[in-house]
């Protein structure tokens, strides 16, 4: 299975992404093994999937952390994906999804975002990160998580901007 | 001005150095060409017509004597010995070689400039009023608060991957020298009955290829609370502004689609969650920004003996008298006046200096303005401290150096892009209808007769000459491969913001001149003694302009 970074280091990716299906979310079978489900299916079975300790939720771009709400306190993984990497949505949705919806687990980013974006999301508080290019040199990728290690605003990995830390 | 602590001077560096291993995986095909991209337009460099072109932010148009050196070291070691004021008071060298681009940023560095936002789909640099400061009419200084915007926006995380590009301009003057109303975000300073210091915030202005004019979103923002109202519009706008198709891709379309009620509740609620967090602006914070832009040391000057010592070296000279008249303008310090040197004489690319003009202005700067200058979005360039007693050796100078000529505000002082000159996105060349209509106009006393007349051309619907708020604008277009030129009446980016009307058919660029002079035509015959143009028109309406002329088609 292919590799990903997570929390600055490379390891080994155990879940499985669900692509979203073509008919009936509520009819769709969720595998058994971990896997990270579209919204829609998360929304459509959410009671019983609820019981699983082994399920994720992905949001595409266009899908709101606020339609996830509550439930991300619940959730050991949620994925926030980029159909192109110009599509800064997740940027957004991920700080909010740590800041106001409470989500501690792993935020992983999935799709098309490209390794000079995860500086940027590393600071709004993704720390997992499945580049769709399996050829992805990941150790070289690593170095851009720290392209910055000083910053002017509030973000998830350092809420204090530097006005308040100035001295 | 805003001098860099240990803090801005580390997080710029890391920037160029991001930047400079972007370059060179780019250039050794491990970075795709539209991943560079995006990259590339943050830090400044367009790839244009014939070169790349990389713009550099003069943040809210301040600058200093060394940087200005700096940029005359830079034209001359890496471009062709001349860069170009843009209409957002930016610096734009057009002949850079991508290889040198991180060269040239470590150099500007140094001296605490960047490219930084300076294009792409992110916050771009914050604009502001040339004579912030200085000017009578100033309510507050708006600059600490441009410089707060600068370091928020400045590698914001969240922000940098917005649907399109975002401007935000702020203003603390009455008059609106800064164009607010047609910015992403205005923010206009005010004072509250209380005598504390807010912002009334306008959203959704803008020019380019869908002209709106912004709407008022909240009477009075607290100062403390700038930062996180701004992080809520953008946030907004982030997820909610249109990403499929490029054109209707900016915070107006977003605005005006879901009402600007709507757009402003929506900001209101995302704010209740971010109001009381981190980012609200401390009072040291506050005081720190504005410990920056406390005022020189000002000599204690007696303002009546020194004006009478201008106006009698003025009644000696004329030319001396109408430069004074047109470049000069009051100071809110006894004994002081702003000076603008004029960057459009006939005949040279609205905008365009050279490198020993750039020395020649650091050292008027030194001698005469407290080692100071400023950019303006008219293109051209203010030293803001003068005493008035050195406005005439200042004059002899800046006159044998080409800054001298006594158009501000006139009809030749003309805002422009560059254009199909250079541009990749341009339909037209804007530059040689510019020198055409600056040389219909060559008579001085003609043209100050004329008075105040904004008239503002863009080579494309881009609008980067501001076209749809000159009180004349004039519009490159292309018809089946010619250039024409459509011309608009009536626009303006001041207090009373609005956007030009179009006049009617487009015009070949040879009877530019000449349509000009029509429409200057109509004007003298019908204004009302000191009348200006504006208000002629305003007054009058279209009509009388067009029977004129378009009277041969009839």
């Amino acid at each position: 299975m292919q590799k990903l970074i997570k929390d600055g280091v490379i390891t080994e990716n155990t879940w499985t992404l669900i692509a979203k299906p073509e008919g009936d979310a509520a009819a769709f079978v969720v595998p058994s093994d971990d896997v990270i489900v579209p919204l829609n299916v998360w929304l459509a079975q959410k009671n019983s999937l609820q019981t699983r300790k082994n399920i994720g939720v992905w949001l595409d771009s266009d899908e709101t952390a606020e339609q996830l709400g509550d439930d991300a306190k619940t959730l050991p993984l949620i994925g926030v994906n980029f159909p192109l990497f110009m599509d800064g949505r997740a940027f957004s949705t991920a700080r909010l999804l740590r800041e106001r919806y409470g989500f501690s687990g792993e935020l992983r980013a999935i799709g098309n975002f490209i390794r000079d974006q995860l500086c940027y999301l590393r600071r709004c508080g993704v720390n997992a990160f499945a580049f769709s290019n399996p050829e992805m040199n990941l150790e070289a990728a690593i170095k851009s998580l720290n392209d910055f290690n000083e910053y002017y605003q509030t973000s998830v990995d350092q809420p204090l901007p530097l006005f308040r830390r100035r001295a | 001005m805003y001098i860099y602590d240990e803090y801005d001077h580390s997080i710029l560096r890391q920037r160029v150095a991001q930047f400079r291993d972007q370059t060179e995986r780019f250039l050794s095909g491990d970075l795709k060409p539209e991943e560079f991209q995006p990259l590339r337009l943050q830090n400044g460099l367009y790839v244009q017509r014939l070169a790349p072109m990389l713009r550099i932010n003069v943040p809210y148009g301040m600058l200093n004597s060394t940087q200005i050196r700096r940029l005359a070291h830079i034209c001359r070691h890496y471009d062709r010995g001349y860069c170009h004021v843009s209409t957002r008071q930016n610096i734009q060298f057009n002949w850079p070689d991508l290889t040198e681009v991180p060269d040239i940023l470590a150099e500007l560095a140094d001296v605490q400039m960047h490219g930084t936002q300076s294009s792409g789909n992110c916050i771009r640099n914050t604009t502001s009023d040339q004579f912030a400061g200085i000017s009578e009419d100033e309510i507050v200084d708006p600059r600490p608060y441009c410089e707060i915007i600068r370091q928020w926006s400045s590698f914001h995380p969240e922000f940098a991957f917005l649907p399109r590009k975002f401007k935000i301009a702020v203003t603390g003057s009455e008059r609106d020298r800064a164009a607010v109303q047609v910015h992403d975000i205005g923010l206009q300073i005010l004072l509250n009955a209380q005598g504390e210091v807010g912002f009334k915030v306008y959203v959704g202005g803008g020019l380019g290829r869908t002209p709106v004019i912004g709407s008022v979103i909240r009477d009075f923002l607290p100062e403390a609370d700038l930062l996180s109202y701004l992080e809520a519009i953008l946030r907004v706008y982030n997820l909610s502004g249109r990403r499929d198709n490029k054109y209707k891709a900016r915070i107006k379309i977003l605005v005006r689609a879901i009402t600007p009620e709507v757009f402003a509740q929506k900001v209101e609620a995302e704010w209740q969650h971010l109001k009381a967090g981190y980012s609200k602006l401390t009072q040291t914070e506050i005081d720190r920004a504005k410990s920056f832009f406390s005022k020189p040391a000002y000599a204690a000057l007696n303002g009546v003996t020194a004006q009478a010592a201008v106006d009698a070296l003025a009644a000696d000279n004329i030319a001396f008298s109408k430069w004074l008249q047109r470049n000069v303008r009051g100071h809110r310090v006894a004994g002081y006046a702003a000076v603008t040197l004029s960057l459009k004489p006939t005949g040279i690319a609205p905008g365009d200096i050279t490198d020993s003009q750039l020395e020649i202005i650091a050292d008027l700067a030194d001698e005469f303005s407290f080692g100071e200058a400023r950019t303006t979005h008219e293109q051209n360039i203010v030293l803001a401290d003068v005493k008035k007693t050195d406005l005439f050796p200042l004059w002899q100078k800046a006159k044998s150096a080409g800054f001298a000529t006594p158009n501000i505000g006139t009809i030749t002082d003309i805002i422009c892009c560059p254009g199909g000159d250079f541009c990749s996105l341009a339909n037209a060349k804007s530059i040689p209808i510019a020198e055409a209509i600056q040389r219909q106009f060559e008579d001085l006393d003609y043209v100050y007769d004329l008075g105040d007349i904004d008239l503002n051309i863009s080579g494309c619907m881009n609008a980067c000459g501001h076209h749809h708020v000159g009180h004349i604008g004039i519009l490159g277009v292309d018809k089946s491969g010619k250039e024409f030129y459509q011309v608009s009446l009536g626009g303006s980016a001041s207090n009373d913001a609005s956007l030009g009307d179009v006049l009617g058919p487009s015009f070949g660029a040879d009877d530019m001149p000449a349509v000009i002079q029509k429409l200057i035509n109509v004007y003298v015959e019908n204004r009302n003694l000191e009348e200006l143009f504006i208000d002629t028109y305003r007054r009058i309406g279209a009509t009388p302009f067009k029977e004129k002329v378009y009277a041969k088609a009839n």
